[in-house]
């Protein structure tokens, strides 16, 4: 008990556990914007605000709970909802490669915690500080200074969302905050017709397929994206050989 | 669906967040990256992003609406003007809800 007392005094006291949580203030607006709109959109889409609060204390990942509570406040089963938030997460998959540099040494205890905390600035902050892929002194404290900032500022932004929900009145449609906030997510994915066109015939294809059960038109428009997506790079692709 | 089922899909949901997060920094051994992965990375997010805006924003109670005097439209034109002009998220935010709710209980579109 003692040691693990000391040993959180020695993080805390680490001159780079303060720079990390420095660096971080700089964007906790914006992480508590993004957690405000999420705890009021879980609300008033429909979902139980005790589950609300449970949700955001645990899943802890944004663009999947924004996406997960209406589909889970409309009965879809939870198959359905489960790979649309696997779908949503697949980023992290790929920022996971690049952490895996810093952790691999350390016991797999603390890579799960470790694991659980690598949200999408956490990456850039942490990548930007040590851009040499390798353990270094002063990393963890750097992260765990930057995950109290980022955790800190999402749930206590996200909790008072969900009371906030409770006080404006369900006709005024706020759940819509939480549509803006995936548009504006979708639009910093979208750079070219390659993924434009995937987008718009997903977008057709969630619409069209609305009537299937089971809110099935999510598994149809996921396909419809990766389907036409993956076309379009095999069609461009000995074009841009053939030009080099 | 039911409390237990909500239960169970929210420890799914932590599960997914903890395993996506560590799906490299997890196993013991270096793990090569999939192309197969790596392609669908690249449109699922995409695609799962779409599906749960869409009818969100062109539906009411499962049909398409058959009007342009809605407020959430306007709200996606002036969240869409915002971001073309600005690239920043808390203000596309920002600006889709207030348009959207000066349409909607000003005008009670």
């Amino acid at each position: 008990m003692n040691t693990l007392r000391s040993r959180l005094t020695a993080l805390v006291q680490h001159p780079e556990f303060a720079r990390g949580a420095r660096d971080m203030v700089g964007v906790a607006l914006g992480i508590g914007a993004w957690g405000l709109v999420t705890g009021v959109a879980m609300v008033k889409t429909g979902m139980a605000p005790w589950l609300a609060v449970l949700m955001s204390l645990t899943v802890f990942a944004g663009t999947a709970q924004l996406a997960a509570a209406p589909l889970i406040a409309s009965g879809a089963p939870a198959w359905v909802v489960l790979a649309t938030a696997a779908c949503l997460n697949l980023r992290f998959v790929v920022f996971s490669a690049q952490w895996r540099p810093y952790f691999a040494h350390l016991p797999r205890r603390r890579r799960l915690l470790l694991s659980y905390f690598t949200a999408d600035l956490n990456y850039v902050l942490f990548m930007r500080r040590f851009p040499e892929p390798a353990p270094a002194p002063g990393q963890q404290p750097y992260f765990w200074g930057g995950v109290l900032v980022n955790a800190g500022s999402w749930h206590l932004m996200s909790l008072l969302g969900i009371t906030l929900a409770y006080q404006v009145p369900s006709a005024w449609g706020l759940g819509f905050a939480g549509t803006v906030a995936l548009l504006g997510m979708t639009y910093t994915l979208l750079h070219d017709r390659a993924t434009w066109l995937p987008a718009l015939i997903a977008a057709a294809a969630a619409v069209a397929a609305y009537a299937l059960p089971l809110k099935l038109n999510m598994l149809v428009a996921i396909a419809a994206a990766v389907v036409v997506g993956v076309v379009i790079d095999h069609t461009r692709a000995p074009r841009r050989r053939a030009l080099s | 669906m039911s409390t237990l089922e909500s239960l169970l899909t929210i420890a799914g949901l932590t599960l997914i967040t903890l395993l996506t997060r560590g799906f490299f920094i997890l196993p013991e051994r270096e793990l090569p990256m999939p192309d197969w992965l790596r392609e669908g990375l690249r449109y699922a997010p995409i695609g799962a992003l779409v599906a749960v805006i869409a009818p969100d924003i062109v539906m009411n109670q499962g049909r398409l609406i058959q009007t342009w005097q809605d407020a959430r439209l306007f709200g996606v034109a002036a969240a869409t003007a915002w971001f073309v002009w600005r690239r920043d998220m808390l203000g596309t935010i920002i600006a889709g809800t207030s348009v959207m709710l000066i349409f909607r209980l000003g005008l009670g579109w």
